[in-house]
């Protein structure tokens, strides 16, 4: 049950994210990544991480991608124009290029991560993990074990968000 | 219990929960142009069926025989995904709503609720953030500018708003300790001096019951913050562009909503199913269900009541309030019950 589910969610991220950089409208783009993010929901909640997958589900499906898709709307932006002859040396060299990158990727990781840390065959929760994505042992390595952390990238964050309040703003 | 008495037990559940969902959104159509109709001191609905009570299952019929225009105009994939969106995320989330205790029936022992989850408030955020989608994307595939001004005033409120909702509800979360909504109740359990039920209205959780309140409107659309359909200057909003059974589910979701919420503020604020419960053990069973359902009701009657009785918003004033207003309070509230737990 857990391998069918992890495999069909798996396989329906995998292809929306293809898709994602396939479709030529923004909409549809936005829409694929909903979808990327959704399946990642699924992911998660097979690994035992309920409260994870929820706010996953809240903030990126629900809040990060309504204001894509706002912005989108607002701007209300057209079909994306492709350029001839760089698509055409995009898929000589860059797909070939790609699969290799991601060859060597899992090699490392692979080789150097030990091969017995990657899941095959569907995700596993390693021993002394479980329980770890509910509230209560996410809530303690936020503000107990990475306080500090935590509180300099939320001030990391307000500082981005009062930058691009100041760029965004017009000269009187 | 096997795998076997648990899935029919759930597809009965599943059922039961529909229909009564389906009943209650129809006939609060019919409520709404009766307690409107009332204050106006006019009759509203009163030629099908005594009282006119056969009302909604004409206007079923109506919406199925209707003509089902497809502008040619529109974005055919996401236009037909819309309304689809929009009706399943409204009633998915009445799942996780507990609507009384556990009870045994026969040698089967189960909670009144259909999936008792320990995100239970979580999942239903969750699923209002993606019904979001159905009506930002009803607008824009629509290729209307009715339809798309009334999609970017909805999504931008509802966003706006969720936040304001979220918070209000980070006090109660504070009180209870869980995200449970079977846990939410039970610790609201118990009374003051005998006679006041400690629901979170009562302890303290006052003014996070009207954010909620206030947030609630606005994230149905609803009188007073119904800008997204203001029908004198958008002819109808997101769905002008839509007829027959695909506006039908449009509204089915926005009432089906209004249950969500109604059942959530009773849950959260107002003790659930709680309340006194005595007699014979058939209407002890029963009578938890009762409750619950009348305070459902009791939310469902203040939507209907703040229609027929406030103006519209104007928009400017719907942002300041909801940014300016709600969200500071809510904060303060969630700051000052945390404290007030903190020195207990």
């Amino acid at each position: 049950m857990h391998l069918a589910l992890f495999l069909i969610f798996g396989a329906v991220c995998v292809g929306a994210a293809i898709n994602l950089l396939v479709q030529k409208h923004p909409i549809n783009s936005a829409l694929s990544l909903i979808v990327v993010m959704g399946s990642l929901a699924v992911l998660y909640l097979l690994l035992g991480a309920e409260f994870v997958a929820a706010v996953q589900v809240i903030v990126y499906a629900g809040a990060v991608m309504v204001l894509f898709v706002f912005t989108i709307m607002l701007l209300n932006a057209g079909e994306e124009e492709v350029l001839p002859h760089s698509s055409r040396v995009a898929m000589v060299v860059g797909v070939p290029g790609l699969i290799v990158g991601l060859a060597v990727g899992i090699w490392v990781v692979a080789r150097y991560a030990g091969l017995d840390r990657i899941a095959i065959g569907g995700p596993q929760v390693l021993n002394g993990t479980e329980g770890f994505g509910n509230p209560s042992p996410v809530a303690h390595l936020l503000f107990r074990d990475y306080l500090l952390p935590f509180e300099v990238t939320s001030i990391l964050v307000l500082v981005a968000i009062l930058g691009a309040v100041v760029l965004a703003r017009r000269e009187e | 219990m096997t795998i076997g008495t648990y899935i029919l037990v759930s597809v009965i559940k599943i059922v039961i929960a529909m229909l009564v969902l389906l009943t209650g959104v129809a006939y609060t159509t019919l409520a709404e142009r009766k307690v409107v109709a009332h204050i106006q001191n006019r009759w509203g609905p009163s030629r099908v069926g005594p009282f006119g009570i056969w009302q909604p299952l004409a206007d079923g019929l109506k919406f199925i025989f209707k003509e089902d225009v497809t502008p040619p105009f529109v974005y055919r994939p996401l236009y037909l995904l819309a309304p689809v969106l929009s009706l399943t995320m409204a009633l998915t989330a009445i799942a996780v709503i507990p609507v009384g205790p556990w009870v045994s029936i026969g040698s089967v022992h189960t909670p009144l609720q259909i999936a008792d989850v320990n995100i239970g408030l979580l999942v239903i955020l969750g699923l209002t953030s993606i019904g979001v989608y159905g009506v930002a994307l009803a607008g824009w595939s629509s290729n209307s500018k009715y339809s798309m001004l009334g999609s970017l005033r909805a999504s931008a409120q509802m966003v706006s708003y969720e936040i304001a909702l979220g918070l209000s509800l980070v006090g109660v979360l504070i009180y209870s300790g869980s995200f449970s909504l079977r846990d939410i109740v039970m610790a609201q359990s118990g009374t003051f001096l005998g006679f006041i039920p400690k629901w979170n209205i009562f302890t303290g959780q006052f003014i996070a019951f009207f954010i909620y309140i206030m947030a609630a409107y606005a994230e149905t659309n609803r009188i007073p913050f119904d800008l997204p359909e203001a029908e004198t200057e958008l002819v109808a909003g997101y769905h002008t562009e839509y007829s027959s059974m695909k506006f039908a589910m449009f509204f089915m979701a926005e009432y089906a909503n209004m249950f969500t919420v109604a059942c959530l503020a009773s849950v959260l604020f107002l003790g659930g199913w709680l309340g006194p419960v005595f007699g014979p053990p058939l209407l002890q069973a029963v009578l938890p269900v009762v409750w619950f359902v009348l305070k459902v009701l009791a939310f469902i009657f203040i939507y209907i009541w703040v229609r027929g009785t406030l103006p519209r918003f104007r928009y400017d004033q719907l942002m300041a309030f909801g940014w300016k207003f709600l969200f500071p309070l809510a904060i303060a509230n969630i700051m000052i019950t945390a404290l007030v737990v903190a020195l207990k």
